[in-house]
């Protein structure tokens, strides 16, 4: 059983026996426990309180913990994606294609310009579904509902556009080795088209709501700010370590899947604190809509998919009539492909920072380990840190502009 | 205004001049299940689409479950939702033992019916080990439609469910083969 | 603009001269491993250099390789990279199977805290100086390391499902 019941010799109940203050009162324990109406996804809290400031926090997290790692060594490479998307599931095609890539580096496999193009695409669509997801959450957190209810129409229309591309509409499972498993159809253009029209005119609504709401401005301002070196030595990446005041991007300073053919800035704040980290969320919301509209405008013919008869499954009428195709086939479903002995290291810039993916293979069909440099896990260690001495009710604050998703946290 | 609502049918029952006779249990099932509120227990992915759900496309809000209680005392259904690991369901069941009775459970989603694609030492293999579940919705994650569909077969057994089962012996063998 | 790692491998191997080896680029990632006892030291020292300047703790995990001689089964791996340079690099080092130790550096890179704390969960290697070393993500009072290769992956005393019908028989 967890810390439900506090034994007394945990070292709080030690402290509140000890220390008393000047008027007599003395420090209290408060359980932000697991299951919390505020917290987004079980992690439990016990803090140590004066009055309503907190001196005190410790995280316990793993109550989510199903275990990856060690499926990951058990399944051939296929079938590991659908283990991906339940990392961070609300962004999960950036899981998906961040796995396929592992795997291409692997095999030195060259993915052809209009996959990698089209993977792009579906990967800001999916950073804007994260951030609409955190910041319209924030918004609740602090008592504004509307922002939550308008902007998750646009999260049904990118489901939509999700569908047409792969079937599914959060744990997408999308793209094969190589590529993509089928050419977009022409309503998934269609449907990608209106959504880049309508959505900017809501999100420049929802920002209007807030980033110059007086409440919202009390709300956030100064709360749970972080420093650039303290955000650097707790292992911060993406939006929140670009709040703090560092500009380093997984797309830019090592590009992956052309990215390195967009043009975009990198949106960084100031101080580090929850207003800065909302705003940079926005901003990348922004940023991402712009790339998505460069790779439509530049989205060069040619296949959607590398040409690896090995690991790439063939069209079913190929496999029905051609010999090859039919050995490949058996092949590649039952596992038995070529795989070099190695280790690949390969991070990707996910929804809420520097997702890695580290594979040591040894030639079966199975990855020997595979670790998820996840970065929620790592950012999380800095939340006690941050919320020493603020109210409670600016920790639930903290917490959900951390952006932390219990999927990732416990992998 | 518009004239299509969608009014729940009253109970069969014996209408006069000023009155109207039917069943308690008829009444009593109506109100309850036309006013269920959930506790949402969202733990991973399945907890993404129950917000879709609960947001305005699909909006449960319209079935009677406008009031999301996060207190068990205040709660007539408990929807657990998402990977429910061995850690947390010591949790699970301290909720659930807080609810006050009448209570339902819907179990949403594969992980929360039978451990899903998660079967692993730290996965518990389905919340009907630790609670009794009413309904379970199958999928990973279901549709919202699918949520909505579970709810509301939810509602057909809140609808015909007698004022007296929580005192039958058979009710309380099934507490007591959990332990409750 | 990276650090050429002619000049990252001559500094380690002036300064640990007898306990790196097996420098080389793995892919696109230059690695080499080091003994136990002295990967402190060449954490620091890849901190601390200004030519390297290795300032962020990327990644920290384990891997079991039961197959290998009884000194070597466990090895720990650690990635750092130096943001302004660009580079990035990869330790390993090799740790005794029976009873697999190591120096913690949770006080030169707060991130590393939990990353130990979870390779100790998943495979029992103890980091000494560490500020609390029990588990986080599985339950406290296990008494096993689960991602050790010897572990089943499923839980053994579930009812509801037959190995038959999963291949997961005694002679599969």
């Amino acid at each position: 059983m967890s810390e439900l019941l506090l034994p007394p010799e945990h070292r709080y109940a030690k402290i509140i026996n000890e220390k008393r203050n000047d008027d007599g009162s003395e420090y209290s324990i408060l359980n932000l426990g697991p299951t919390h109406p505020a917290t987004h996804g079980i992690f439990q809290n016990i803090l140590l309180m004066d009055g309503e400031r907190i001196v005190e926090a410790e995280p316990t997290i793993g109550y989510i913990h199903r275990a990856f790692e060690k499926i990951a060594e058990n399944r051939p490479f296929y079938q590991i994606t659908p283990l991906t998307d339940r990392m961070n599931y609300c962004s999960s095609p950036i899981n998906n294609m961040a796995w396929w890539m592992t795997v291409e580096k692997l095999l030195d496999i060259e993915v052809p310009k209009r996959a990698q193009y089209l993977r792009v695409i579906v990967m800001e669509l999916a950073r804007i579904a994260d951030h609409i997801i955190c910041n319209s959450i924030l918004g609740v957190d602090t008592g504004a509902y509307t922002g939550f209810l308008y902007v998750f129409q646009f999260r049904e229309k990118i489901y939509e556009i999700y569908e047409e591309i792969c079937g599914a509409r959060l744990t997408t499972n999308m793209g094969r080795i190589g590529g993509f498993e089928r050419e977009w159809s022409n309503e998934a253009f269609r449907k990608l088209d209106v959504f880049l029209e309508e959505f900017p005119v809501a999100w420049k609504e929802f920002e209007n709501l807030f980033e110059r709401n007086r409440i919202f401005i009390d709300r956030t301002v100064n709360v749970g700010p972080i420093s650039a070196e303290s955000a650097m030595a707790y292992g911060f990446t993406g939006p929140n370590l670009r709040a703090a005041g560092v500009d380093y991007d997984v797309r830019v300073a090592q590009p992956y899947s052309s990215y390195d053919d967009f043009e975009f800035i990198v949106p960084v704040g100031k101080s580090g604190d929850t207003y800065d980290r909302f705003c940079v969320r926005n901003a990348e919301v922004w940023e991402s809509l712009s790339i998505i509209r460069q790779a439509l405008a530049k989205l060069p013919e040619g296949p959607y998919h590398a040409d690896v008869p090995e690991y790439y499954l063939p069209p079913k009428e190929d496999v029905y009539t051609t010999m090859e195709s039919l050995i490949y086939h058996f092949k590649i479903v039952m596992g038995e492909v070529p795989i070099p002995v190695a280790e690949i290291y390969h991070p990707v810039e996910g929804g809420n920072g520097e997702l890695g993916f580290y594979l040591v293979t040894d030639g079966s069909r199975t990855p020997y380990r595979l670790h998820f440099r996840r970065p929620c896990f790592i950012y999380y260690q800095a939340y006690p840190e941050m919320i020493k001495g603020s109210l409670l009710s600016d920790a639930i604050v903290i917490l959900s502009s951390l952006n932390v998703i219990a999927g990732e946290l416990d992998a | 205004m518009s004239t299509k609502t969608n009014m729940v049918a009253p109970p069969e029952g014996v209408v006069g001049e000023g009155f109207f006779a039917t069943k308690l249990n008829d009444v009593v099932g109506l109100a309850r299940a036309n006013s269920l509120w959930p506790l949402p227990f969202a733990t991973s992915c399945c907890g993404i689409e129950f917000m879709a759900t609960m947001a305005s496309h699909y909006d449960l809000a319209r079935f009677g479950s406008e009031r999301v209680s996060f207190s068990p005392r205040q709660a007539d259904m408990l929807m657990v939702m998402g990977t429910i690991s061995k850690k947390m369901a010591p949790i699970l069941r301290q909720v659930y033992e807080q609810m006050s009775e009448p209570r339902w459970v819907i179990a949403v989603g594969a992980c929360a019916s039978s451990g899903g694609v998660f079967d692993t030492y730290s996965v518990l293999q389905g919340i009907d080990k630790v609670i009794p579940v009413d309904v379970y919705v199958p999928g990973c994650p279901p549709r919202p439609e699918q949520i909505v569909d579970g709810v509301m077969q939810l509602q057909e057994l809140v609808k015909n469910e007698s004022v007296r089962r929580r005192n039958t012996p058979e009710y309380k063998e099934l507490l007591a083969s959990y332990n409750l | 603009m990276a650090i050429e790692t002619a000049l990252i491998q001559e500094k380690i191997a002036q300064k640990f001269a007898n306990k790196a080896s097996n420098f080389g680029m793995q892919k696109d990632i230059f690695s080499f491993e080091i003994t136990s006892d002295s990967m402190r030291e060449v954490i620091l020292f890849l901190k601390e250099e200004e030519d390297t300047n290795f300032h962020f703790l990327t990644d920290l995990c384990g891997v079991h390789y039961p197959d290998n001689t009884i000194d070597q089964q466990f090895c720990v791996v650690y990635h750092l990279h130096n943001w302004i340079e660009n580079t990035r690099i990869r330790i390993k080092t090799y740790l005794n199977g029976a009873q697999p130790e190591i120096a913690s550096i949770s006080d030169i890179f707060l991130s590393s805290n939990w990353m130990e704390r979870e390779t100790y969960d998943f495979y029992g290697i103890n980091f000494i100086g560490h500020p609390q070393l029990k588990r986080i993500l599985n339950m406290d009072e296990m008494v096993s390391f689960p991602m050790r290769k010897e572990f089943p992956m499923e839980d053994n005393g579930r009812t509801d499902k037959d190995d038959r019908f999963f291949g997961r028989t005694a002679n599969c």
